[in-house]
């Protein structure tokens, strides 16, 4: 997959981060079909999506194929400063990945 | 001491070994962490049994669903579900996809009831979320009236 496939954002309010990703993934449902052939366009979507704070894990999110394409997603959590790391990164079904990092601001 | 040489030997070698074939096997795992029968399932109850260990789940008006009423293009549906306090996952549910499981959360201890994604939606629908906390399993759904599909077809 092409690099720089997620942006990140991760914004303090109070004690809440909130954490905002855009990836960009086509996120195929294996039941589209090729306009011109006639043949199914093979499933290809992001199945795991992990976020760390720290290198500790904060949110693991399991995806099926009824995620939109280029997929958003935000939460939030306690207990980061500014100036954190966090890290996003996801696993397709074809075994490809990505991983972003970036600060708590 | 060639006999204890050659042990020692071997118990490296073994120990180099397992931890490659452990380095091996830590992708693999992560894989199999993800719940193919619950997104394979096409009922509900089905999903969350597979998932959750069991379907039983009440009714919550903490659970808040923020979504359109009408969703015109079901390809691209924004849903925000939140409760109060904390929760251990969150699990969303398109009742009338023809795989109902859209995604499953889960939450650190120290991580808000929040979440919030885009998902497709087949047609008109009643979106199930699911929040686990304490072991139990809450719920809340909304109706989402969708003009286009979003499933393909």
């Amino acid at each position: 997959m092409a690099s720089k496939s997620i942006r990140i954002r991760a914004n303090l309010k109070g004690d809440v981060t909130e954490v905002k990703a855009l990836m960009s993934h086509p996120m195929e449902t294996g039941l589209r079909k090729d306009k011109k052939t006639g043949e199914k366009i093979p499933a290809h979507f992001i199945k795991e999506v992990t976020a760390e704070h720290k290198g500790k894990s904060v949110m693991v999110a399991h995806w099926g194929v009824a995620v939109s394409k280029n997929p958003y997603l935000s939460f939030k959590f306690k207990g980061a400063a500014a100036g954190d790391a966090i890290k996003v990164s996801w696993v397709d079904n074809k075994g490809e990945s990505d991983s972003e990092e970036t600060t708590v601001k | 001491m060639k006999r204890r040489t050659f042990l020692k030997g071997t118990i490296a070698t073994s120990m180099v070994g397992v931890a490659v074939s452990a380095g091996m096997l830590s992708p693999r795992a992560v894989l199999a962490a993800w719940p193919e029968s619950s997104f394979a399932a096409k009922k509900i109850e089905d999903a969350l049994n597979a998932l959750h260990g069991t379907s039983a789940h009440s009714e919550s008006g903490d659970i808040k669903i923020k979504a359109p009423d009408i969703a015109e293009n079901g390809a691209v549906v924004p849903i925000t579900v939140s409760a109060g306090g904390n929760a251990e996952a969150i699990t969303v549910l398109v009742k009338e996809n023809p795989q109902p499981l859209c995604c499953n959360f889960e939450l650190a201890s120290n991580a808000e009831a929040f979440v919030s994604t885009r998902i497709k939606m087949g047609k008109t629908s009643d979106v199930v979320a699911v929040v686990k906390s304490g072991g139990k399993l809450m719920s809340s759904a909304k109706t989402v009236k969708v003009t286009i599909g979003g499933c393909g077809g």
